[in-house]
């Protein structure tokens, strides 16, 4: 699904990744965990293609395809999806109408129909009622004035409408409390149907308690350092970062 | 008797290029006032304070630079909307184009007709409005446009009307250059919506003077003609009686100079008005100009300037706005806010908010922004796979939002954002 090959990219010329290396087959889940600075939310901005995140070297390739030779929006339409750290607010944008057009946009990027005005209301019902945002949060501008957890619901949301091959999951723990974040890994596991990746990248080990990776990367200072199973985020909860640090050095 | 267009010579002054209209005797003395006034304060020149950041040359030129004519893709504003149509052409009223002067809770006249009566209402209100609004600032092309204006409409409101008025300026002559002067009276409890749409000539002036009575609402929504050489300064003189509503909004894209002053006055308390502006502007000819002068001179009063633009390619964006509270006027909320969007480097908006408070017991906030598209909420659009230019769109829309809320009916102000959204891919 998704392949990365020695991937180095730089932020204003200053090297983060410093040559990454990730195989995610179709209907895994990989996590990422790592210490702060280690390069793990550059990873998912060069993976989605932000504007300022260069890279200087390596590949990244979903199903086969040049992820880094597309546009973010043709990123999009091939099955990516970023759900941010800190979603962005959009004053003047309806939340309902920024759904619809993410979700036609990228149907017809791809030569499909686009869903009818009735269809679609259908469909973001539904899909909201399982993530618990009411029709109020709809139509309120985009992350206007929601909450650190409404708006990762909305991120959830927007990944279930969208319908991606590929889900990026950055911090989506970060700012949420208990309850609100089984709320979001529930909504990410209903997402899980066997095909779907999913790259979790996470500072704690307690969201991979609700959604269940398959292989836990450590990161360290721009690249992969350890690969393991779930046991291995377990070691980090216990003992920090420090001793794994240690043991590669 | 025209004074729509000017004299063959070329005159010295703009006051001589026009033809003062002959009309009753009250009609004539008003005129008369107004172009001794204007004759006392000159043309405006870039030296006056409010004309620092607008060259006011192209509109006292003369004559006036032509303007081509635009031919339009897109059906005329308010087509859809039950109204009274009123069709000027060049600033003279087109009668074969129009509905009948018939309103339902209005009395329509013709300016022509109203001012050669020796008895008429329109006596207490024509041109003294516009008299008012000279203090403190001097607003000389208002003044010339009371003098000289032959065409326009007197109209009476005694009741609520169910439909709009709308009236359609006509921009047909490429060296065409009106003075159009409308007159509104809005009597206790009536209710009122003015549209108008057009750019009207190649050189515009238009005055609009409203007196709300007490309790009485006003609504206007106007749009000014995509015809990019236009030249076009409207003033809007409004008098608020108590707990009276106006509220105007004005969609302007295109053409080469706008200025558009509006000056309102509270003299009734409990009043609210609100003035609003979405401005979309391309190209180094373009430069549009809003300046607004609101008096409080009443007791718990609300006032609303709501102003937005959107520039690019070189484009200019001017925005005054006075908020002048009297000492008697306590408990006034006002609140005026001004931004600009500035979609590439080369473009300009220029802000000069005031206020001016001698009231203890005021509540008046302003707020000027200038600033580029937000590069991080673009990422998150087109991250979701909305292409570039449809996510620029998208943002340029909402940012423009704040001041279409504005307008209280939903279908006009579905309309105008129609009409935005297309200006975008073509201007």
């Amino acid at each position: 699904m998704l392949k990365i090959e020695n991937l180095q990219a730089s932020v204003d010329d200053k090297s983060i990744l410093k040559g990454l290396n990730l195989n995610v087959k179709s209907g895994e889940v990989h996590a990422i965990m790592g210490p702060n600075g280690s390069g793990k939310s550059t990873t998912s901005y060069v993976l989605a293609g932000k504007d300022g995140y260069n890279v200087t070297a390596g590949s990244a390739e979903l199903n086969g395809e040049n992820l880094l030779d597309m546009d973010p929006e043709e990123r999009a339409a091939a099955g990516l999806f970023l759900a941010f750290q800190y979603p962005v607010e959009i004053p003047g944008v309806g939340n309902m109408t920024f759904l619809r057009t993410a979700v036609n946009a990228q149907r017809k990027a791809r030569g499909e129909k686009e869903l009818t005005a009735g269809k679609f209301l259908k469909i973001v019902r539904e899909k909201a009622k399982s993530l618990k945002i009411d029709a109020e949060m709809l139509k309120r501008p985009v992350n206007v004035g929601f909450s650190g957890g409404e708006k990762k619901r909305n991120e959830i949301l927007q990944m279930a409408m969208l319908e991606p091959k590929m889900c990026v999951l950055d911090e989506t723990d970060s700012g949420l409390d208990v309850d609100a974040m089984k709320l979001v890994a529930e909504g990410v596991n209903a997402l899980r149907d066997g095909k779907r990746s999913f790259l979790v990248i996470t500072h704690y080990q307690r969201l991979l308690d609700h959604i269940k990776p398959d292989v836990v990367h450590i990161m360290a200072n721009g690249k992969i350092i350890k690969t393991g199973g779930p046991e291995l985020a377990l070691e980090v909860e216990q003992n920090g970062y420090a001793d794994i640090l240690a043991e590669v050095a | 008797m025209n004074s729509l267009i000017g004299k063959n010579e070329i005159s010295d002054t703009l006051a001589d290029f026009f033809i003062q209209p002959n009309g009753a005797t009250w009609a004539n003395n008003i005129r008369s006032e107004a172009l001794v006034a204007f004759n006392d304060f000159g043309v405006p020149t870039k030296r006056d304070e409010y004309w620092k950041y607008t060259n006011p040359q192209k509109l006292t030129m003369i004559p006036t630079e032509p303007a081509a004519l635009f031919s339009n893709d897109e059906p005329p504003m308010f087509e859809s909307i039950d109204r009274v149509k009123i069709v000027f052409v060049d600033g003279i009223l087109d009668l074969s184009q129009s509905d009948d002067l018939i309103l339902e809770g209005a009395t329509i006249e013709t300016l022509v007709d109203a001012t050669s009566k020796d008895i008429h209402w329109a006596k207490d209100l024509f041109g003294s409005l516009e008299k008012n609004g000279q203090k403190p600032v001097k607003r000389p092309l208002a003044a010339l446009n009371t003098a000289m204006a032959a065409e326009g409409l007197v109209i009476r409101i005694t009741d609520k009307c169910k439909k709009p008025l709308a009236i359609r300026y006509i921009h047909n002559s490429e060296t065409s250059d009106a003075l159009v002067h409308n007159i509104i009276k809005i009597e206790s409890n009536a209710q009122f919506t003015l549209l108008e749409s057009g750019a009207g000539a190649a050189r515009f002036n238009s005055v609009l003077e409203v007196d709300v009575a007490d309790n009485a609402d006003f609504h206007h929504v106007r749009t000014q003609g995509r015809d990019h050489e236009r030249k076009t300064v409207t003033h809007i003189f409004g008098r608020l009686g108590k707990e009276s509503i106006f509220k105007s909004f004005t969609m302007t894209v295109n053409g080469t100079l706008t200025r558009n002053d509006a000056v309102l006055e509270f003299t009734g308390d409990n009043a609210r008005a609100t003035v609003a502006g979405a401005t979309a502007g391309d190209g180094e000819s373009f430069h549009h100009d809003d300046t607004v002068f609101i008096t409080h001179d009443a007791v718990n009063c609300e006032s609303r300037q709501v102003f937005k633009k959107v520039l690019r390619n070189g484009a200019t964006g001017v925005f005054q706005g006075k908020i002048l509270v009297k000492a008697d006027a306590q408990k006034t909320d006002g609140y005026q806010i001004s931004q600009g969007l500035l979609l590439d480097d080369n473009s300009n908006f220029l802000a000069k908010p005031e206020l001016e408070i001698y009231a203890d017991d005021v509540a008046c906030s302003h707020g000027s922004t200038v600033g580029a598209i937000d590069e991080d909420a673009i990422f998150y659009l087109v991250s979701r796979g909305v292409p570039r230019k449809q996510a620029q769109d998208m943002l340029v829309l909402a940012f423009l939002a704040e001041a279409i809320d504005e307008i209280d009916s939903n279908d006009l102000a579905d309309d105008i954002n129609d009409r935005l959204a297309a200006w975008m891919n073509r201007r």
